[in-house]
């Protein structure tokens, strides 16, 4: 066994990998709970698709095309669903292996190096975030809601709204005492669910609340998702993208700096 | 050595030492009943959120938001302005959040976590005290979420009749018939992962095709016959006929199916939570 040789197996030469591994396994084991995680964003596709679809004929969305409700929210429900995915695992899964099944202790009494935790978790985040985009961008494809070439970039534009959402939801995790916090977490993400421009245009709100819905991060990943499957591409969605991309730089920087005062402390 | 024998049960005290008559069915729910109270008053600010704060930005976000172009491009839902028409749906909705969240979770948490039931069951309640106890406490809550639900709806000019007080007693069905099944449905559970699969299989699809949004005619056939099945349609269109104060015969069998899941369910329930805890 020449791989077990001192000096090869350096902490943090690329062991992220059997982080990621050690997920897939432990996800083998709740298929379900993997599976159904697909059902949600599709559930609401279909509900608001056909039944408020048949109430609202068309949209006039914010970039002026005229569009079925259904194709009007499928954007938005991809963007929502990454949002959601990406606060539950680095918030309640997190929390949970950090501070009830002790996994990352049990971890870092292997070769494996905290950095190799960090960016193991974050990688196995974005894969599964990245299969869910994927998967209802298939479906949303196969019930005709998708309008442009440009989408086949709704998927990757998914990862990086995982990305930004995950650092800061492992940034609030650090500041998490017990379980009754995470009706904090609950008390920011449903509003930015509900009030994102997800389900009625930025035009609707009236004019002093548009610029609050403009600050939330969410609203730039709906608008990015909706620019790219709509076909409405411009340099402004560059815009969005650097909101998601700073915000994700910020986050994983002040989380790397909570997690120095916690260790110091 | 004969012991002496104990004195004669003074009548109608409950305060003296020595042999008392054996409690009454009222004591006993009473007793459980006031227990989860007491864990109640000390945990109602984290169900704040959920109870009322939530409702309220779905009834904003769907009720005016949505409504605005529902009412620009379709003039409403069959001439009723939407937010008129989501309103209603909504109490349902509430009653059945509650029910749900009080059912599974904490239920599972008594048998298992902190086995509350089984120390219960070492005094002499009796798993029907139990099941009529805790019940009590979860209809309550689910009641007064409704009532939160229909006052601040009520706020926003939401309904026409003030027959929509009866809202709050349709919910309160609403909460026992997604209640009981449910506590029948936990004592059963081997794990608590199986709640997660629940809301998101049954709930949500629930909460979105239940006629709340939109009417279940609106739906293919088949998914509308689904709909008429499930307790939370009955109870959709009960309190829409409250909000309204138009009531027809039709109405008895939305009652009647209500009435139905909460009796099936409790022998689905007292079947289960014997099994699990007596045995």
């Amino acid at each position: 066994m020449t791989s077990l040789a001192p000096g090869v197996l350096t902490p943090g030469l690329a062991m992220w990998r059997s982080v990621v591994e050690r997920n897939v396994v432990s996800f083998r084991r709740q298929w379900a709970a993997f599976v159904t995680g697909f059902a949600e964003p599709v559930f609401y596709l279909f509900s608001l698709g056909i039944g408020v679809g048949s109430l609202v004929p068309f949209v006039i969305t914010d970039g002026g095309s005229r569009v079925t409700y259904a194709a009007f929210v499928a954007p938005a429900m991809l963007a929502a669903s990454a949002m959601n995915g990406a606060v539950m695992d680095s918030t309640f899964n997190v929390f949970f292996k950090l501070k009830y099944a002790k996994i990352y202790d049990a971890m870092l009494a292997t070769p494996l190096g905290p950095r190799d935790i960090a960016v193991g978790e974050v990688a196995w985040s974005l894969i599964r975030g990245g299969v869910y985009a994927l998967v209802f961008y298939l479906v949303a494809l196969a019930v005709g809601v998708v309008d442009s070439w440009w989408s086949v970039l709704a998927v990757p534009a998914a990862v990086f709204i995982g990305l930004a959402f995950s650092a800061v939801g492992m940034f609030a995790t650090t500041f998490m005492r017990s379980w009754v916090d995470f009706d904090w977490v609950m008390l920011v993400i449903q509003p930015l669910f509900l009030l994102s421009a997800t389900f009625f245009p930025l035009g609707t709100y009236p004019g002093w609340a548009q610029p609050l819905v403009m600050a939330t991060p969410l609203y730039h990943g709906v608008a990015l998702e909706r620019g790219l499957m709509l076909g409405e591409v411009g340099w402004g969605l560059l815009w969005h993208l650097a909101y998601l991309l700073g915000l994700g730089l910020v986050g994983i920087w002040a989380t790397s700096r909570r997690i120095e005062t916690l260790l110091r402390a | 050595m004969a012991l002496p024998s104990p004195p004669a049960p003074p009548t109608g005290a409950r305060h003296l030492h020595g042999v008392r008559s054996p409690l009454r069915p009222t004591e006993r729910i009473g007793a459980v009943a006031a227990y989860f109270l007491v864990v109640y008053r000390r945990t109602w600010r984290g169900s704040l959120f959920s109870r009322f704060v939530s409702p309220l930005l779905f009834l904003l976000a769907m009720g005016l938001g949505l409504g605005s172009l529902v009412d620009a491009s379709s003039g409403g839902v069959d001439g009723v302005p939407y937010l008129a028409f989501v309103a209603p749906g909504m109490v349902a909705v509430q009653a059945m959040m509650t029910a749900v969240s009080e059912s599974t979770y904490p239920v599972y948490g008594l048998f298992t976590w902190n086995r509350m039931y089984h120390s219960m069951l070492a005094t002499p309640l009796r798993v029907s005290d139990l099941l009529l106890g805790h019940l009590t406490v979860v209809a309550t809550q689910g009641t007064v979420a409704a009532a939160a639900f229909v006052l601040v709806a009520a706020l926003f000019g939401s309904f026409s009749s003030a027959w929509v007080v009866l809202a709050v007693p349709i919910g309160l069905l609403v909460t026992l018939a997604f209640a009981v099944p449910l506590f029948g449905f936990t004592a059963r559970a081997k794990g608590d992962s199986s709640f997660n699969v629940v809301y998101r299989l049954v709930i949500t699809p629930l909460m979105l095709f239940s006629g709340v949004f939109f009417p279940v005619d609106r739906l293919p056939l088949v998914l509308e016959v689904l709909a008429w099945l499930t307790p939370l349609w009955h109870g959709v269109e009960l309190t829409r006929g409250a909000a309204t104060g138009d009531f027809a015969v039709v109405d008895l069998v939305h009652l009647a199916v209500l009435l139905l899941f909460i009796g099936v369910g409790w022998v689905y329930a007292r079947a289960g939570m014997t099994r699990r805890l007596v045995s």
